[in-house]
């Protein structure tokens, strides 16, 4: 049993094979998480960098609470605080970082492919952590484990991704990884958040109504306005945007059929999530963040037999 | 070993565990996933025919997170399943065969991570004798071999079950 790529830089690289071995293991990593010890001593000879260069508080804790019960050891750099705003550069940190024998690098990046840069120039295994408008794979696995947990499969299910599409790498990996795995997608937003040929691209649907492509799908993934991504106008207001395509309690109402709510978190309540709906039976928000620790324990654990024996 | 050896085999297990245990209200059986699971499942099933009355706690452990090779293999995890507590109760494992004594180190340590059981006892099908890494011996032993490292041993179960020891080359 081995995953077919050194790193996790995205779901574009991975096999169907490989991802179906990672959730695999993260069924048995969720079983380990209900017991009254939840820690395996599996990567207990393993370091562990995690390095973020963008904000994040879920990715963060469940990264960090994923490789404490792998027994592994773990440093933080965040950053704000370190030598980065003295001018050093992203390889001479990393550099630095792993002449101090480091295994293994979880790292986010606002720039898209920076993982994909230090996995060419160093030894250590790299996870993307997310990477700008690219990819955020650990996202897109935790979310089909979620998924395949509720609704049985992957296969032949219809998932809708909702929102700001253009700036997502959830987005992305999402729709990488449901492809590769049978299901069915359907992207909305408005026009101005999908990408152009995005259609042809991915063989999925776009469709413009959110009421539309609600009542189309068996599961929701809405997206959170990433209003630190956009440098220009793409909507005239938020109010607009929550009218328009905002998830209300009324609209899922409307709908002759109960489907689930996901959502990558963290929420603008009120702009594309209602407070209600977010709250409510339909919501497996917190049932992403909870398979999120055993998903990144099956990615880090998968990875670290690819460690060059030295 | 043939089918009717390792029938009679078996049923000398089942008995001894029996001698040691009935009626069974503080001891755990644990079968180590993957291959010890056919010798507890047959195990279990011959004590529930001779003792139906009984109450068996019969569970299985996977110990794929507590090896200590991960660094040259890894391993498919199964299922871990113990329906009950193990604190305080005398706790059987069972495997097939007891080589390094590699094996069931770790599934000491996966056990120990489950509560504080009272008696830890090992129920081994076939023991290679003289090549064991750790200082680890079985209570229960249903065949005792000579065998050299380069030879492998595999027990196979169902309609053609028998143990073999071959050369692995």
């Amino acid at each position: 049993m081995q995953l077919s790529t050194k790193h996790l830089l995205g779901i574009r690289d991975l096999s169907a094979q490989d991802i179906q071995i990672i959730l695999d293991t993260a069924t048995q990593f969720k079983d380990v998480l209900q017991r009254p010890i939840k820690k395996v001593p599996s990567l207990r000879d393993v370091t562990i960098v995690n390095l973020f260069y963008e904000n994040s508080t879920r990715t963060r804790i469940s990264f960090e609470l994923a490789e404490k019960r792998l027994s592994a050891d773990t440093i933080n750099f965040s950053s704000s605080g370190s030598s980065v705003s003295k001018g050093e550069t992203l390889l001479d940190t990393v550099n630095n970082i792993l002449s101090m024998k480091v295994d293994m690098v979880v790292m986010r990046h606002s720039a898209s492919g920076a993982p994909h840069f230090l996995a060419k120039h160093i030894p250590a295994v790299i996870v993307n952590a997310g990477d700008g408008i690219n990819e955020h794979p650990t996202q897109a696995l935790l979310d089909a484990f979620s998924i395949r947990e509720k609704l049985g499969g992957l296969e032949g299910k219809k998932v809708a991704i909702i929102g700001d599409i253009m700036h997502s790498r959830v987005a992305l990996s999402n729709i990488y990884l449901l492809k590769k795995m049978g299901a069915e997608v359907t992207v909305a937003g408005p026009p101005t958040l999908i990408p152009k040929h995005i259609q042809e691209a991915f063989d999925i649907r776009v469709e413009y109504n959110v009421r539309n492509a609600l009542q189309w799908c068996d599961v929701a993934n809405v997206l959170r306005i990433q209003l630190e991504r956009q440098n220009q106008v793409l909507f005239s207001s938020l109010r607009e945007y929550s009218l328009a395509f905002g998830i209300s309690k009324h609209l899922l109402d409307s709908l002759d059929k109960e489907i689930f709510i996901m959502h990558p978190g963290p929420i603008n309540r009120g702009v594309e999530l209602d407070s209600d709906v977010a709250d409510s039976r339909q919501s497996l928000i917190l049932d992403q963040v909870e398979n999120g620790v055993a998903v990144r324990m099956s990615v880090l654990y998968l990875l670290s037999g690819k460690r060059d024996n030295n | 070993m043939d089918k009717d050896q390792l029938n009679l085999t078996l049923k000398r297990l089942a008995h001894q565990l029996i001698e040691n245990h009935y009626p069974f209200t503080e001891t755990c059986f644990i079968g180590i996933q993957p291959r010890g699971v056919p010798l507890s499942d047959f195990i279990i099933d011959y004590i529930r025919q001779l003792y139906p009355e009984a109450e068996l706690k019969y569970g299985k452990l996977d110990i794929t997170f507590y090896r200590d090779d991960i660094r040259q293999q890894l391993h498919v995890p199964s299922e871990t399943f113990l329906p009950f507590s193990i604190e305080n109760k005398k706790v059987v494992l069972i495997d097939d065969v007891l080589y390094t004594g590699r094996t069931i180190r770790a599934a000491m340590d996966a056990l120990l991570d489950n509560g504080r059981p009272s008696k830890v006892e090992l129920c081994i099908l076939v023991d290679r004798r003289y090549s064991r890494q750790l200082p680890i011996h079985p209570d229960y032993c249903g065949k005792a071999i000579d065998s050299i490292i380069t030879q492998k041993v595999k027990v196979y179960w169902g309609e053609d079950a028998r143990v073999i020891l071959y050369e692995n080359i």
